[in-house]
């Protein structure tokens, strides 16, 4: 299961945009790579990040080798109801990763 | 040896050492990066032909990149982000890595801001382009150039 962090602030206010900070911790193997003997290292990335908060998709990515290991993202939602914010990825073996974090509306 | 056929000899060897040029010359003008070709490629299977205009977003990247493993990039684009009115994704194409689309972003209905940042990866100096598609279909588009020191693609036995 690999490492994510997640950033959601504790509370807001109703009506405010808070940003939200999501990173998994993944070589996002881009397929051009070797090995010190010289075989090629095959493509192994996420391939797909969704986050959603109170029933709505927020952000979606739909990653390529093109992104850097570790894919970090930063993106806005608007506090609407205390609920949880939900963050799932999804490698292109079909593993999927899913973390959470409660925000408090006030 | 007569003098016509010496220089008769020098001009083979001439013609020789001319064709031996021209095909280490083939030979070398192979190298792995996507063409203005790939990108328009890209392009053409994402969006089809649409037209597209400049303006709306705003790109910050580096100028100067010192790794292209990690190069930060952070997009806004300009959008009341009403039910009506909204950005529905934006693609970051690299124009001279080996595969020019970097990623695709989606902004569901939830999205109150048309803005974030990521890290991608640069094959080498090059453009980077971003294009956003409105709810309404017309295209948007921003370009900017980043000078890489070392790309992702030299520095392959490192790999954060």
């Amino acid at each position: 299961m690999p490492n994510t962090r997640i950033r959601v602030p504790k509370t807001a206010k109703a009506g405010d945009i808070v940003e939200i900070r999501a990173i998994i911790q993944h070589p996002m193997e881009n397929g051009y790579r070797t090995t010190s003997q010289g075989t090629p290292i095959p493509v192994d990335i996420v391939t797909d990040f969704i986050c959603s908060y109170d029933g709505l998709d927020v952000f979606r990515v739909r990653l390529e080798p093109g992104l850097s290991a570790n894919p970090y993202f930063s993106f806005y939602l608007k506090a609407t109801k205390s609920g949880p914010v939900t963050f799932r990825w999804q490698d292109q073996h079909g593993e999927v990763t899913e973390a959470s974090e409660e925000l408090e509306v006030t | 040896m007569t003098e016509a056929e010496y220089t008769s000899d020098i001009d083979g060897t001439r013609r020789f050492v001319l064709a031996g040029l021209a095909a280490s010359i083939a030979l070398i003008a192979v190298p792995v990066r996507a063409d203005d070709e790939l990108v328009a490629q890209a392009i053409a299977e994402t969006f089809g032909d649409a037209p597209r205009q400049d303006g709306r977003i705003t790109m910050l990247l580096p100028p100067l990149a010192e790794s292209g493993n990690t190069v930060p990039i952070q997009i806004s684009v300009e959008s009341p982000m009403s039910e009506t009115d909204r950005v529905k994704r934006v693609v970051i194409l690299a124009t001279r890595n080996p595969r020019a689309l970097v990623a695709t972003m989606e902004f569901g209905p939830g999205a109150p801001r048309a803005q974030f940042s990521t890290n991608m990866r640069l094959s080498g100096t090059q453009d980077v382009i971003t294009i956003a598609e409105m709810s309404d279909g017309s295209l948007w588009q921003a370009q900017s150039r980043v000078l890489v020191t070392v790309g992702a693609c030299d520095t392959l036995q490192i790999r954060y």
